[in-house]
């Protein structure tokens, strides 16, 4: 294979096998509702993928089906029809367009979703339990809720060796068993210990891959955009978690960053200004989001939302697959604690990344229709400021609801935001302090 | 004697600057936006030539800046109003750390070097509560001229709680403390008041530093002024000039770029 063709087939291939991946996971959802078969209704933070897809659930992501008809330009007609039925504007946009899809018999941009079995969820969001108790009302069936202790308590790094972590964890297992126990009563299915094995293998390789990624973005120029390119692979993450598929794909979008790396082949033709961004993207208009920042020659090298959304799993933690129940239970805590720290207790971590990934500006997106991630983000860029001297940008928009985004201010925050970026270049330039 | 200029678009109105290699303004017009953007800038920029006495192949640089920058298509490049208020308050009052501009349909709060530079800004989000509008619409309801609203509200001595500056609700606002037998001046203090503490809350966002310097159209009402001090506890920094700031802003960055088309690459200096 000539060195172009090796770029050609390696450049690029995480975006397309993501996409394909992406498609993949959905006609499989598609067949399921098609034959009737439920689904396992899981979120982010916590999806316990590993051990679901040992059941045969398919596993549906209602957070991520909602984004996507965002990012295809439908959400008003979804946002509007919960909204007609007695949803507030002022609820997550997600929860809105879900009951939407639900109303619609699963019906999304992208195909038609199971029905739930069972919907399996952690205390991470407050959202998520009022969420499931919507779906429990509609259709009769279980909601598991894990409670993750501790998951609103700075833990960023998690100390594993202290013996209230070890109450907490064998707290989580107990949890862990009662929700097999459950999983077989709803699947007609026995607990098969050597699969989860198997799929925590994978999920450990997915891990590893997932750390790996995220650091080798520090190289210059950036290989990945964290925003628009970041969102994808966080799409794998998620859906095929604990799969062979998602493990091959980590090992592989490992491979193109190192070669990309190695080549010196960035994300953008010419980066003038590494940023990082804080909160969730702004997907009525995503790309062109990505572009406002592009256009000056900014791109995001790091993110919060690769890090909370991946449910944690940007630690790299890896499980003991000799001890599963107890390993899924240490991984689960740690994962929900960091994804809570990325909101509640990111100061010291954003200080962290801007060192590490030599970031030049911080961009705080906070949004309208999701306090959690939002709250606390003014005091979080002023203590960020106060530690480091770094440019921020603070925009609010939304993640879902395209009456409270609007390009024109947005475009004037982030043009005057390179403004002041290019000003402190030509300064620093001129060897001005 | 070459000559730059700015022209700030705003949602409302339309200025235009034209000034000289020492960055003194020679002149200035303001007209009102309306909806060919294009033209508004042209007219503008035609009457500060006027009032200049400037013609217009003397004019070496012009910049836009405004929501509307992009539609001065005779400019030569576009600056945001966010660095060009910082620019111009910096100018007009060397020692500006922190710029207040109120305009018409957004009010923010601006920290700036010593240069003049952003250091940090924050603005009214999606909506106008608060700015130059929530005035205009107690003028309307009132029916108190908007240049006199100021005199009448600091006739006031006993100002009312105005509890939302919702542009939308402002006649409805205004019309039940009326209902309530609250006298004009004093509903109208109360409104300066109100606004004034928004865009107080605004700046601390960002970090009061003195001096703090009040530009935009709003600040020519003298209760704002004073209303704007009380809240933050501190004399304010108002310019004659201080609705064209933004378009001073914008024609000293033009200036900048004349300056740096004179000297020599390799020995240039800061430019916008």
């Amino acid at each position: 294979m000539s060195e172009t063709a090796g770029a050609e087939s390696i450049v690029g291939r995480g975006n397309r096998e993501g996409a394909r991946l992406f498609r993949q996971w959905f006609d499989g959802l598609g067949q399921a509702a098609e034959e009737n078969r439920g689904g396992a209704y899981v979120f982010v933070m916590g999806s316990l993928g590993e051990l679901l897809s040992t059941f045969d659930l398919p596993l549906v992501f209602p957070e991520i089906n909602s984004l996507q008809t965002a990012v295809r330009h439908q959400a008003h007609d979804y946002l509007n029809e919960a909204e007609d039925v007695g949803y507030s504007p002022d609820i997550c946009g997600y929860v809105k367009a879900d009951v939407a899809t639900q109303r619609r018999g699963g019906m999304l941009p992208m195909g038609r979703i199971p029905k739930p079995s069972i919907a399996v969820l952690t205390n991470a969001c407050n959202t998520y339990i009022k969420w499931a108790e919507i779906w429990e009302r509609m259709y009769k069936m279980p909601a598991y809720v894990l409670d993750i202790p501790a998951s609103r308590q700075d833990g960023h790094p998690v100390n594993r060796h202290t013996p209230g972590f070890e109450r907490d964890r064998k707290y989580v297992a107990a949890q862990l068993r009662e929700l097999i126990a459950v999983l077989e009563q709803v699947t007609g299915k026995k607990f098969d210990v050597d699969r989860l094995r198997e799929t925590m293998k994978h999920a450990n390789t997915m891990s590893r891959g997932w750390k790996r990624v995220l650091e080798l973005n520090q190289s210059r120029p950036s290989l990945f955009n964290a925003l628009s390119d970041g969102t994808i692979y966080l799409g794998v993450c998620n859906g095929f978690r604990g799969h062979e598929a998602g493990a091959k794909y980590f090992d592989e979008l490992v491979e193109e960053m190192e070669y990309k790396r190695a080549n010196g082949i960035g994300t953008l033709v010419d980066e003038k200004h590494r940023l990082l961004f804080v909160g969730v993207p702004c997907y009525p208009i995503f790309r062109r989001f990505t572009e406002l920042f592009s256009e000056h020659g900014g791109t995001f090298v790091n993110s919060t939302y690769l890090w909370f959304a991946s449910g944690g799993t940007n630690l790299g933690f890896e499980y003991e697959l000799a001890d599963p129940l107890e390993s899924l239970a240490e991984g689960l805590l740690t994962g929900v604690s960091d994804a809570m720290d990325s909101m509640f207790f990111q100061t010291n971590a954003l200080v962290k990344m801007v060192d590490d990934f030599a970031v030049d500006g911080v961009v705080y997106h906070p949004v309208k229709s999701c306090r959690t991630t939002s709250t606390g983000q003014a005091d979080s860029r002023r203590a960020l400021m106060a530690a480091r001297d770094v440019n921020s940008l603070f925009i609010e928009s939304d993640m879902m609801d395209r009456r409270v985004v609007s390009e024109a201010q947005l475009k004037n925050r982030i043009d005057a935001f390179f403004e002041g970026l290019e000003s402190r270049r030509n300064q620093a330039a001129a060897g001005i302090a | 004697m070459a000559y730059a200029a700015g022209v700030d678009v705003g949602s409302t109105q339309t200025k235009a600057v034209v000034i000289d290699e020492q960055g003194r303004i020679v002149g200035r017009a303001l007209t009102m936006t309306g909806a060919n953007v294009t033209r508004a800038a042209e007219e503008a920029f035609a009457i500060a030539l006027a009032d200049g006495d400037v013609r217009e192949e003397e004019v070496e640089y012009v910049v836009g800046t405004g929501y509307g920058r992009y539609k001065v298509t005779f400019g030569n490049t576009q600056v945001t109003e966010i660095s060009c208020h910082g620019r111009g308050a910096v100018h007009m009052f060397p020692n500006t750390r922190t710029v207040v501009d109120m305009g018409g349909q957004d009010t923010k709060a601006i920290r700036v070097s010593a240069r003049g530079e952003i250091v940090d800004f924050c603005m009214n989000d999606k909506c106008a509560a608060g700015t130059g509008r929530f005035l205009g619409a107690a003028s309307s309801a009132l029916e108190i001229p908007l240049d006199q609203l100021g005199h009448t509200a600091l006739r006031g001595e006993r100002p009312v709680k105005i509890s939302t500056t919702c542009t939308v609700f402002a006649e409805s606002e205004v019309l039940s403390w009326l209902g309530k037998g609250k006298k004009i001046e004093d509903i109208l203090l109360g409104v300066h008041q109100s606004i004034a503490g928004r865009s107080t809350g605004l700046a601390w966002r960002v970090g009061i530093e003195p001096e703090v310097t009040f530009t935009g159209g709003v600040a020519k009402n003298i209760a704002m002024i004073e209303s704007l001090e009380k809240a933050m506890g501190m004399k304010v920094n108002v310019s004659d000039d201080s609705h064209y700031m933004g378009a001073l802003g914008a024609a000293l960055f033009a200036l900048d770029h004349i300056f740096a088309s004179r000297t020599p690459a390799a020995t240039r200096g800061v430019t916008a």
